[in-house]
């Protein structure tokens, strides 16, 4: 799979320049923006409960880059759909921007994937039918927000390397412009937290690399608070904090 | 934003969305044809019916509006309604089906064309009548007169045999459409060959002051049909009977419609619901992605449901389409048979069916889409 790295971003990803970007939220270390406490999910599969977390317990700071690895089946895409307000929890405490998630309806949630919550997919999950930048104004829509980019998102597609590839669908992308289109969509309307599932699951390790310092730029530059799910520990080393899942529990 | 979608959507599976438009237009088809038909016929019927030029006509006790066949009445009937006070002339005729819709009408032809005339009282000028295009009129027993679109259906031209009801005729006249029926033979034949001597289907009146039909109509009711003057024989001024002429007075035509509006409507129904569903099924995954980032229900049916609304509007001007192409092949390859009008104010009825069927055939699959589970969606292949 080719991929095009423009200069900017070459140089920009190589000197971790972070003064030309305004963060898209101030960041605040300190301050929890995701706090679980005891948090159950269990699953009827036919007529077994699958008990796919029990009793997980984590905080996570505002501006914080957080990885969680385990191997599958270990309950980190449970956590990660919970915490996206895509399946709501069976018991414990969940606060997203101090937003109670246990006690909140289906549209409550949709409400908080709309503004609280980015997603990026191991498998981009782009809508096929439009182009990049349709895939990205349409988040907009969705949450209501004139769909036109002002300066400072344009700057964050320049960073992103993408910007150029705006009018192309994704089937003529590679995986990791796929994948950058997929983060500029994540990130399009502001959430307080981006969630990224396995992100360099499909990408070959150059493409990895470019998409994982892409996130720690986003971090590190816009304050973006991310949480970062994955099975491999090179991942998870780009973050500032790693903990580990083994059978729906956090073990470290 | 969403129109993009929906269009984006289309064009991205241009088969399904043709084949979807293509079975919307054939519901609107069948709809608009078999209306445009109906119309069509009845107003050829009131037409060929004015154009003898006849004020009053008398039909048989228990006759309806369409019937195609029957000389339940005596010719002395002629005589005896032509010696009324103030009729100018009475000729009878007989009606006999050569299958389908199509009938043969036996004709006391000199009468007739003398009807068809301005002719109205003696002095008056004969002109008018049959307007023979090719040939002319009786010369043999055998003989028959056809118009113009059934002699373009069969090919054929005076001098040129046609054989009805076991019979070999020989074309003497084409003649001008318009005038009682397709199809005339002389009546004293038509009765010897059907077994109906001295039996008629209906006398014709030309009056001497047409406006005066109304009254005329109502003294011969009361003549012919004493203390109940609303039943037994069917007497209409023309005008009245060519009123009568509607898709809604006659019931049987009516509720034919309706039926094939209903099959229609079910046809139109499935096949969106199989595109929707089928849209549905394929866009699982798509669905998913737009709940991930924020879309709620109403987000999603409105998706579904504007695309079908649009669906329905474009099978809706192809059926259109498509309804002009019926009628021009009916026009064209069977003249002589039914004909078709272009009913306007049937365009937004059958397009509020093709879109209301639509949108019900929407129902459930947008239903699945909404109830779908974000999660399991988004790891659909």
């Amino acid at each position: 799979m080719s991929e095009r790295l423009p200069e900017e971003l070459a140089q920009a990803t190589a000197t971790h320049a972070t003064d030309y970007l305004e963060p898209l939220h101030a960041p605040s270390t300190g301050a929890s923006i995701i706090r679980v406490e005891d948090l159950c999910k269990t699953y009827r599969v036919g007529e077994v409960d699958v008990h796919a977390l029990n009793g997980v317990s984590l905080q996570v700071s505002r501006g914080e880059f957080l990885a969680i690895v385990g191997t599958s089946g270990s309950g980190k895409s449970t956590l990660f759909n919970i915490l996206g307000g895509l399946t709501p929890p069976t018991s414990g405490k969940v606060s997203i921007n101090e937003q109670d998630l246990a006690s909140m309806t289906n549209a409550q949630r949709t409400d908080l994937r709309k503004r609280t919550v980015g997603f990026v997919f191991q498998k981009y999950n782009l809508l096929p039918t439009l182009t990049a930048e349709q895939n990205i104004q349409i988040v907009r829509h969705v949450a209501g927000r004139p769909v036109g980019f002002d300066d400072h998102f344009k700057e964050v597609l320049e960073m992103l390397g993408i910007s150029k590839r705006m009018h192309h669908k994704p089937r003529a992308l590679s995986g990791g412009e796929q994948q950058r289109v997929a983060i500029a969509r994540a990130i399009v309307n502001g959430p307080a937290i981006l969630l990224a599932d396995e992100p360099t699951g499909n990408l070959d390790s150059k493409n990895s690399d470019t998409v994982l310092n892409l996130l720690r730029d986003l971090n590190k530059r816009l304050g973006q608070t991310i949480l970062m799910i994955t099975h491999n520990p090179e991942a998870a080393a780009y973050a500032d904090r790693i903990i580990q899942m083994r059978d729906g529990q956090v073990v470290a | 934003m969403v129109n993009t979608l929906i269009f984006a959507n289309l064009g991205h599976r241009p088969l399904r969305t043709f084949l979807s438009v293509l079975a919307i237009g054939v519901e609107v088809t069948m709809i608009l044809t078999l209306v445009g038909v109906s119309y069509g016929t009845l107003d050829a019927s009131a037409r060929r019916a004015r154009g003898i030029g006849a004020d009053v006509f008398v039909r048989p006790p228990g006759s309806s509006v369409m019937s195609l066949s029957s000389a339940p009445l005596t010719e002395k009937m002629v005589p005896r309604l032509g010696s009324e006070s103030g009729v100018a002339l009475a000729t009878g005729t007989m009606v006999q089906s050569i299958g389908g819709f199509d009938t043969i009408q036996g004709v006391d032809f000199p009468a007739i064309n003398r009807m068809a005339s301005v002719w109205r009282a003696p002095g008056d000028p004969e002109t008018g009548g049959f307007h023979f295009l090719e040939g002319g009129p009786f010369q043999g027993d055998d003989d028959i007169l056809i118009d113009e679109f059934y002699a373009k259906q069969k090919k054929v031209h005076p001098g040129d045999h046609i054989k009805l009801i076991d019979h070999d005729w020989r074309v003497a006249g084409v003649y001008e459409s318009g005038k009682l029926a397709r199809i005339l033979a002389k009546i004293d034949v038509l009765q010897r060959l059907t077994g109906n001597e001295g039996k008629i289907s209906a006398v014709y009146l030309k009056l001497k002051d047409p406006s005066q039909a109304d009254n005329f109509v109502t003294h011969l009711k009361q003549e012919l049909n004493p203390g109940d003057p609303e039943h037994g024989y069917q007497i209409y001024t023309v005008e009245d009977f060519t009123s009568q002429l509607t898709v809604n007075s006659v019931t049987l035509l009516r509720d034919f419609i309706y039926v094939v509006i209903g099959v229609a409507s079910i046809v139109g129904f499935i096949v969106v619901f199989m595109a929707m569903y089928t849209a549905v099924l394929e866009r699982t995954r798509e669905i998913g992605i737009l709940k991930a980032v924020g879309a709620g229900p109403g987000y999603i049916l409105n998706i579904l449901f504007r695309e079908t609304i649009l669906l329905a509007l474009l099978g809706t001007a192809f059926g259109i389409a498509l309804t002009y192409g019926t009628q021009w092949l009916m026009l064209h390859a069977v003249p002589a048979s039914l004909v078709q009008e272009t009913v306007y104010k049937w365009w937004p009825i059958a397009g509020g069916i093709a879109i209301v069927g639509a949108l019900l055939g929407t129902v459930v699959p947008a239903a699945r889409a909404v109830k779908q589970d974000a999660t399991e969606a988004l790891s659909y292949e």
